[in-house]
């Protein structure tokens, strides 16, 4: 049986993960459908995030369904101090699907409990964001024809950074292996370690960002180091443009790597890699359009032919 | 320790005592009318300190007895009927804690909305928990009870 709502990568299995790819890729060819068609999704984001709710917004528009919602919690009722329990109940006798943002961790499994209808998880706080995810993992298969015994690098901030721990526990059913690439303040931490030794999933570890950890790889995946990160400012110094990708440290890589960021980038690729073929990085973010219209079906249980 | 003999109910024996009265608040003894005895404090050749609590015709459902798991985990459970242990139990940690742990995430929807806190057991010999919500996991010297 398919679930329900979308609020953790570990909800979805080796099978619902193919599932969803599979549709996404249908998308692709074709996104304008009738398949929402007299349909009502709701976008709650009670925290705002532009990208990833233009990104749904278009999804469920180029299937011809209609929105409601609100892209900031100062328009909502959360400011009168209503409890989200509240807001949830209300707007699932409007909607046939919601799609939430929200800053509290957890909110999303809770949304999902009380919801009558289909929850999609949009971001709870520094927890999960799996329709991330899921774009990166289409994104992947996409580039490289599988998701099978893959070499990926992780580049940036390990330590905090919600998309690569999803990304570990995404691949997870594929047999990756994984370079490791941050400074020691953001270094992956113990409990994703202990995850790939559990899983049988072979890593390294770097702290040093050279063409060694990139050139056997097929996917390079970039993060941002984030200043406000950093307990030592003087560590942020020091390291600020270590993880940097410039051109020319691709040069040795394999000629079916690809770049990959969850993007906004700040500094972290230079310019000068966005015209090489390897970067991927916009292509990547077009691709949650096709994924997120693949969820949402998925979810409505409409058949995609 | 004078005190007069169970003819019928529970003795829950060895009792850390410092956790002796998260015993009394998680069995929610306060709310009960029975005949109640507390001792803290006393000597024990295995623990060095121990408490012991007797409750007069009074026998805890398993649900109630396993709630002391997370902080008296070795206690002995004496079922006691005509003044003869008739059964010894050990509590046992459950697999899901409800409404009992607070969790240690100020950014957690359970200590945001007025809803009930929810656990699993990771870890039932290391005493890990791991938040249904958040996510975050919590280890034994960290639990704070509601």
């Amino acid at each position: 049986m398919s679930p329900k709502s979308l609020v953790n990568i570990g909800d979805y299995s080796r099978e619902d993960i193919l599932r969803i790819l599979q549709t996404a890729s249908r998308f692709k060819e074709n996104p304008n459908r009738d398949l929402l068609k007299g349909r009502v999704c709701a976008t709650l984001f009670f925290e705002p995030s532009t990208r990833t709710r233009l990104s749904f917004e278009t999804a469920v528009n180029r299937l011809r369904g209609r929105i409601i919602g609100f892209s900031d919690a100062a328009t909502s009722s959360s400011t009168k101090g209503e409890s989200l329990k509240d807001t949830i109940m209300m707007v699932s006798n409007y909607a046939d699907l919601i799609i939430m943002r929200h800053h509290l961790e957890g909110s999303a499994r809770y949304a999902s409990e009380i919801s009558p209808v289909p929850m999609i998880n949009a971001g709870d706080g520094s927890n999960q964001h799996p329709t991330q995810t899921l774009l990166d993992l289409f994104t992947i298969y996409e580039t490289q024809g599988t998701l099978e015994k893959l070499a990926i690098t992780v580049v940036g901030d390990l330590k905090y950074g919600r998309a690569v721990h999803s990304l570990i526990q995404g691949l997870s059913h594929f047999n990756p292996s994984f370079h490791f690439v941050a400074p020691e303040e953001l270094a992956i931490p113990e409990k994703y370690k202990l995850f790939c030794d559990r899983q049988g999933i072979p890593y390294r570890e770097y702290t040093d960002f050279s063409p060694a950890a990139i050139n056997g790889s097929d996917i390079l995946y970039m993060t941002r180091v984030q200043k406000e990160r950093f307990t030592d400012l003087m560590e942020y110094e020091k390291v600020k443009n270590v993880y940097v990708l410039h051109n020319e440290m691709l040069s040795d890589s394999k000629e079916s790597l690809r770049v990959l960021h969850p993007l906004p980038r700040v500094k972290e690729i230079n310019q000068d890699v966005d015209d090489n073929p390897k970067a991927y990085y916009f292509q990547q973010a077009k691709n949650g359009i096709y994924v997120r219209q693949a969820v949402i079906c998925d979810l409505l249980g409409i058949e995609v032919e | 320790m004078q005190v007069a003999a169970l003819e019928n109910g529970t003795a829950i024996d060895h009792i850390p005592s410092d956790a002796l009265f998260k015993v009394v608040t998680l069995l929610q003894l306060q709310k009960l009318n029975n005949r109640i005895t507390i001792g803290n404090n006393l000597k024990s050749g295995k623990m060095g300190s121990k408490g012991i609590i007797k409750v007069s015709d009074k026998f805890f459902r398993e649900d109630e007895i396993n709630r002391i798991a997370l902080v008296a985990p070795n206690v002995n459970l004496n079922i006691i009927r005509n003044f003869e242990v008739v059964e010894k139990k050990k509590v046992v940690l459950p697999d899901e804690i409800i409404e009992i742990v607070r969790c240690n995430n100020p950014k957690c929807i359970t200590n945001n909305e007025p809803m009930k806190t929810r656990f699993h057991v990771i870890d039932k010999e290391m005493v890990e928990l791991q938040c249904h919500y958040c996510e975050l996991k919590i280890r034994k010297e960290e639990i704070e009870l509601i």
